[in-house]
């Protein structure tokens, strides 16, 4: 594992993300890492089911949302620390997709996609409902609960820390699961779904096993991410920009590789960026997310990695 | 007692609209194995359209159905060249993400022009009353129109010659290229088809429900629920199964709040995708035709 050159340049990353705000106390810098963070987390977990087993999950914005929520009621409502309600929001929701994927494993290709945006509805049109969690007002949370974490401003650098280091074990999870023989199994039910499941692949196994895999990381950045804001909503907790921008990311990059959805999510964020300052695009972010998707579709499947690959194949035993 | 009655009935006139709008979806499925997912945004489109042509242009409400039939059409056919052609045959991940991202660029320009501000069509007809409950004229107008147009696009697909090119090109890709069809003018052909049934369908709803930007998520989710129910592929087992829903729909309505209805829809899906992924016409013999 610490020989191969690709587990360097993880390390390498997080290391930057890790020293890069806190040298110069840059909050700015930060804020715009965190969202990266945020998008990488998202990324390479929705790149499991897309890139590896050629599963569209439309719904999996769903796992951030609900972690988010789960992790704000335990602490507003129940009065449970950080660590322990991240934890359970995390383990919580992971079994809640196996039950998920074990109600929707034996739909196959499409008709699994279109459940996916199904769990989306439903589970949104539960959350505005469901008294306990605010219905569509929402949970706020009491600045009060910074405080075993040493006051707000030392708070914001812990969640900081936290989400780089749920960024790095999302990087560090894609490349355990392409390297092991579950991925293999996963990326021959891409290839080929017929063909594995008469090698032997228990396809539907693995395919509840990775929509539960890849909803546990995301539920924990959904829950710091909201216990930072300190305000959870439908609206913002099942964000259809956030879920879209996931598959953008995701394909950019270069479905199917670790470190594709990585660049795409820096590659993103600056465009991003300069969108949000040029003050005619900003109304503009779907229609630009959609163009830029359908021109990736349509004229580079393989994304980024897809072509850098093509462009210099002696990559392919370095990066992952 | 009456009031359920009534409440099922009402069911049946609305479902009637959920079906011609899962017609669109199902033809275009049959046919070249793509889900659109640009779906909802027709809806939405023709929803808007009969906003604009009867609110700002002030034609009488049901005479801007031959606008918005051919209006969505000629989008059809656009939406199949620019996002659908180029994925034809390729795995349906591709065309789900083409057809997503186009929807994301309508979605997206939608919510830039109108915002998400609830949109209303002033249409009013004379009901028809049942006791103390009267079923509104625009119900019973959007059944009726509804119908027509399942009964116009049956004749289209088993009486004339180019409706026969289409189910050929449904039953077999290849072959139909072999006997001198040309299948690429037949899938656009089958693709403006499917989005005129959406347009359409999201003019009768707004003639019926105030609708907003967004209200085509909501649509499109019923239409995949009815075409599941009533068979992949299979337009008349749409139109049931989408009056099937609207009973449904009207059953619930009296108990449960409203913005469970979907929750309930999407247990039917998954349900139904388990134990009967042919649909409910699975139930009955299959008649050849």
């Amino acid at each position: 594992m610490a020989r191969r050159p690709f587990f360097w340049i993880i390390a390498a990353v997080v290391a930057l993300f890790a020293a890069l705000p806190a040298l110069g106390n840059d909050i700015e810098l930060r804020e715009s890492l965190l969202l990266a963070a945020i998008y990488v987390t998202l990324a390479s977990n929705i790149n499991m089911m897309l890139g590896y087993a050629g599963y569209v999950n439309f719904g999996s914005i769903v796992f951030f949302g609900l972690g988010g929520y789960l992790c704000v009621w335990l602490m507003g409502s129940h009065g449970w620390p950080l660590a322990a309600a991240l934890a359970a929001g995390g383990v919580a929701v992971s079994a809640l997709a196996l039950v998920f994927g074990l109600g929707i494993l034996r739909l196959r290709g499409v008709y699994f996609a279109l459940a996916t945006i199904g769990v989306n509805e439903g589970v949104m049109a539960f959350v505005s409902t469901f008294q306990p969690w605010g219905g569509s007002s929402g949970i706020y949370l009491s600045p009060a609960l910074f405080q075993p974490l040493g006051g707000p401003a030392r708070a914001l650098w812990i969640i900081y820390y936290l989400l780089v280091a749920v960024m790095a074990a999302s990087l560090y999870l894609s490349y355990a699961v392409k390297r092991s023989k579950f991925g293999l199994g996963l990326l021959a039910i891409g290839q080929n779904e017929d063909a594995a499941a008469v090698l032997g692949v228990p396809a539907p196994r693995y395919k509840a096993m990775v929509y539960s895999l890849s909803a546990f990381l995301p539920a924990i950045a959904g829950g710091l991410y909201f216990f930072k804001s300190a305000f959870i909503q439908p609206p913002d907790a099942f964000d259809l920009q956030l879920s879209t921008e996931t598959i953008v990311i995701a394909m950019l990059g270069g479905q199917g590789t670790v470190v594709g959805p990585a660049i795409g999510a820096f590659l993103y964020e600056q465009l991003r960026g300069w969108l949000l300052t040029s003050e005619s695009f900003s109304h503009f972010q779907l229609v630009i997310s959609g163009v830029l998707l359908l021109a990736i579709v349509l004229f580079a499947p393989g994304g980024l990695m897809g072509w850098l690959y093509r462009r210099w194949p002696r990559l392919r035993g370095i990066l992952e | 007692m009456i009031g359920l009655l009534a409440s099922l009935l009402d069911g049946v006139l609305i479902g009637a609209v959920y079906g011609l709008a899962a017609m669109g979806i199902t033809l275009i499925w049959g046919v070249m194995d793509v889900v659109n997912l640009t779906h909802g945004s027709l809806i939405v489109a023709g929803m808007f359209a009969v906003y604009a042509l009867a609110g700002a242009a002030g034609l009488p409400v049901y005479a801007t159905l031959p606008i918005v039939l051919v209006g969505a059409f000629l989008a059809g056919l656009a939406l199949y060249w620019i996002s659908v052609h180029r994925v034809i045959g390729q795995p349906p991940l591709m065309s789900l993400l083409s057809t997503f991202s186009v929807n994301l660029v309508l979605v997206g320009l939608g919510t830039a022009i109108w915002s998400t501000d609830l949109f209303n069509v002033p249409a009013s007809l004379p009901g028809f009353s049942l006791g103390r409950y009267t079923f509104p004229g625009t119900h019973l107008m959007a059944a009726a129109l509804t119908a027509v147009i399942a009964g116009v696009l049956y004749l289209f697909l088993y009486r004339t010659r180019i409706g026969k090119a289409v189910r050929a090109v449904s039953g077999n890709r290849e072959a139909a290229e072999l006997v001198g069809i040309p299948t690429s003018q037949v899938l656009a052909l089958a693709f403006g088809l499917g989005a005129a049934l959406a347009g359409v369908a999201g003019m009768l709803i707004a003639t019926m429900f105030p609708f907003t930007v967004l209200s085509g998520d909501a649509y499109q989710l019923k239409s995949f629920v009815v075409t599941v129910l009533g068979g992949l592929g299979n337009p008349t087992g749409a139109l049931l199964a989408g009056v099937a829903l609207g009973l449904v729909e009207g059953l619930t309505t009296p108990f449960v709040p409203v913005s469970w209805t979907l929750v309930i829809e999407f247990v039917l899906f998954v349900l139904v995708l388990i134990a009967l992924p042919g649909g409910l016409v699975q139930l009955w013999p299959r008649r050849r035709d």
